[in-house]
């Protein structure tokens, strides 16, 4: 390291109560930053769940859907209509719905249920405990074993309960990568079974499930499924047209952007403030050490220096921080839907920088500005 | 005597118009390496601007600076600076040293702003130190220290790179009596060579006995006048 930027770093870190207080105050608005923003990427994440965790390249739906949880009926026509267009491989039906459950212990439990194509089982899960094909087997019903899933009393397979006056056995336990956003646990049948044992509206299939037989075969697919007034997306699509939905037809966007922005004003303020408080406290040495022959740019470097350090100190802690506070929640609250993405660090980071950069600016435009005049005159 | 320092005609004022006010008029003078040259007068009497101008930090609307044989105000603002890191060395009034350094990373500064190396510049702030005799007091933070003890870093730090020219100013204003005395002896016999030369700007008549010249300054104007005349004032 240079010499000049050792003296920097020794007259920041050296000053105890002003280090302290222009890291607490970065790190705060780090942790803030990145708690908000996680917090909505947690949410947009659980949010398409189901779309995550069935997998399925095209989704048909109806155009009004937004969300995956708030699916409308097709008709049967429609599933026929798209295995007749010539770039699917393959088309099946998804039975996706809110089911409530009788526990063995007598209390009730919402479920969300999966009823998978009964001759495919296309979307299924990865399964933990069991065999995939006991789903064939009478009232057979697969756990997800996610957060939500102690909800549904911890159950072992072959533990029972009852949906809608249908008895229901566990007779196998998955994982899938993604929980859903609502807290309640998640079921998979068989679509035949979804619809036997659910009550249903005319038409029964929540979505189709494309597949097609290659990815240039994907827009002649969408535009068919137009063609019969029915939306087909991509699974990307779906995502970004949920998340969509929250950040902007829900207050949830529109509270964390508040949030988020607020966390940025206090980071920037305490920040900025303390730092041209040290900035102000060391002119006379500044203005010192010009007289003494030091240059404007070695007098910019070192200020730059100084903020750069104490800003990516201030991330590094305010990101450790933050994971801690999700790991330590996530102890107590199985639900907590925070998820640190690559995102929301880069976009804190982001703004770190510009706490830098202000803060520094100043600092840098006080000390260029100091006559070293000044410092012989007292 | 070479002359060090050669002062011609410099004139500084501020303000325009009929608010300019001149605080340096006309002001010729020559320092030689080898001597201790005094300037002093009153508070206002431009001697503190006076000083800035010969030392490169304070640009005059009029006359020129040489030092050395280098007319420091041609140079441009980078040289100017490399010139006053290299030639020359100041001694503050309120010594202006760093709390948050130690006493050695101190006097290392102005070789640090030269690119050094750091543990080089350590090793030759504390030997430095030694001269003034703080090698003892090398990893102490100035804030520890006396008064007459931060006088002597402030010094220190000064000559660590070697400089022709040493400016102090007021170098015993926030000492006592003793001290300045000391202080001044010492920089009489450790610190003059043949090869330097030391102005110092200060209104305390106890050091005078220290000075080869004095020199007066009075409303921006200066002359030069004898020791002892002073003395009986």
């Amino acid at each position: 390291m240079p010499g000049t930027l050792r003296i920097a770093y020794k007259l920041l870190v050296n000053d105890r109560a002003k280090y302290g207080a222009l890291l607490v105050g970065i790190t705060f608005a780090v942790f803030l930053m990145i708690e908000m923003t996680s917090l909505f990427s947690g949410v947009l994440s659980r949010s398409s769940a189901t779309v995550r965790n069935i997998g399925a390249s095209i989704w048909v739906m109806d155009p009004a859907v937004q969300t995956v949880a708030n699916s409308i009926p097709l008709p049967d026509y429609v599933l026929d209509e798209v295995r007749s267009i010539p770039g699917v491989a393959f088309a099946v039906p998804l039975y996706s719905g809110s089911a409530l459950l009788k526990l063995s212990d007598g209390t009730y439990q919402a479920a969300n249920v999966l009823g998978l194509d009964d001759t495919s089982l296309f979307g299924r899960p990865a399964l933990l405990d069991g065999k995939i094909e006991d789903v064939f087997a009478e009232n057979g019903f697969i756990a997800v074993k996610d957060s939500e899933f102690y909800k549904l009393g911890n159950p072992k397979i072959g533990a029972e309960f009852e949906i809608n006056d249908n008895r229901g056995v566990i007779v196998g336990l998955a994982k899938v990568a993604s929980s859903g956003l609502f807290g309640v646990p998640t079921l998979y049948t068989t679509y035949s079974r979804a619809l036997q044992y659910i009550p249903s509206l005319r038409f029964t299939s929540s979505y189709l499930l494309v597949e097609p037989k290659s990815p240039a075969d994907i827009p002649a697919i969408k535009a068919r499924v137009a063609a019969i007034g029915y939306l087909a997306l991509t699974k990307d699509e779906f995502i970004a047209q949920i998340s969509k939905f929250y950040k902007f037809h829900t207050g949830i966007g529109t509270n964390m952007l508040i949030m988020t922005t607020i966390s940025f004003i206090i980071g920037l303020s305490i920040s900025g403030q303390t730092f041209y408080t040290f900035i102000l406290e060391n002119i006379e040495k500044f203005g010192a050490l010009k007289a003494i022959g030091a240059k404007g740019r070695d007098l910019v470097m070192m200020i730059l220096f100084q903020a750069g350090f104490v800003s990516l100190t201030g991330f590094g802690l305010g990101v450790g921080l933050c994971a801690l506070a999700i790991w330590t929640a996530r102890l107590y609250l199985p639900d907590y839907a925070a998820i640190i993405t690559w995102l929301n660090l880069v976009l804190a980071f982001l703004m770190v920088l510009i706490i830098a950069g202000a803060s520094s600016y100043f600092g840098v435009h006080k000390v260029l500005t100091i006559e070293p005049f000044d410092i012989f005159r007292g | 005597m070479k002359i060090a320092i050669e002062a011609r005609g410099v004139h500084k004022w501020f303000g325009e118009g009929d608010a300019r006010t001149y605080a340096v008029k006309g002001v010729s003078f020559d320092a030689c390496f080898g001597e201790i040259l005094y300037v002093v007068g009153p508070s206002g009497s431009g001697k503190t601007t006076m000083l800035s101008m010969i030392s490169g930090i304070l640009r005059p609307d009029q006359g020129t600076v040489k030092i050395d044989g280098t007319d420091i105000w041609d140079l441009p603002d980078d040289d100017l600076a490399e010139f006053r890191l290299r030639k020359i060395g100041f001694v503050f009034q309120d010594f202006h040293l760093f709390p948050r350094l130690t006493t050695a990373e101190n006097v290392a500064v102005p070789l640090i702003l030269q690119d050094r190396p750091w543990d080089e510049a350590i090793a030759e702030a504390r030997r430095d130190l030694d001269v003034v005799g703080l090698g003892h007091r090398a990893d102490l933070p100035p804030v520890k220290l006396s008064g007459g003890e931060q006088q002597r870093v402030a010094i220190a730090r000064a000559l660590v790179s070697r400089p022709e020219i040493l400016i102090l100013d007021e170098p015993t204003a926030s000492l006592d009596g003793d001290t300045g005395q000391a202080i001044l002896d010492f920089i009489r016999r450790e610190i003059l060579t043949e090869q330097r030369c030391i102005v110092i700007v200060t209104h305390d008549s106890r050091i005078f006995d220290f000075a080869d010249r004095i020199v007066q300054m009075e409303d921006g104007r200066l002359k030069s006048i004898e020791r002892e005349k002073l003395d009986a004032q």
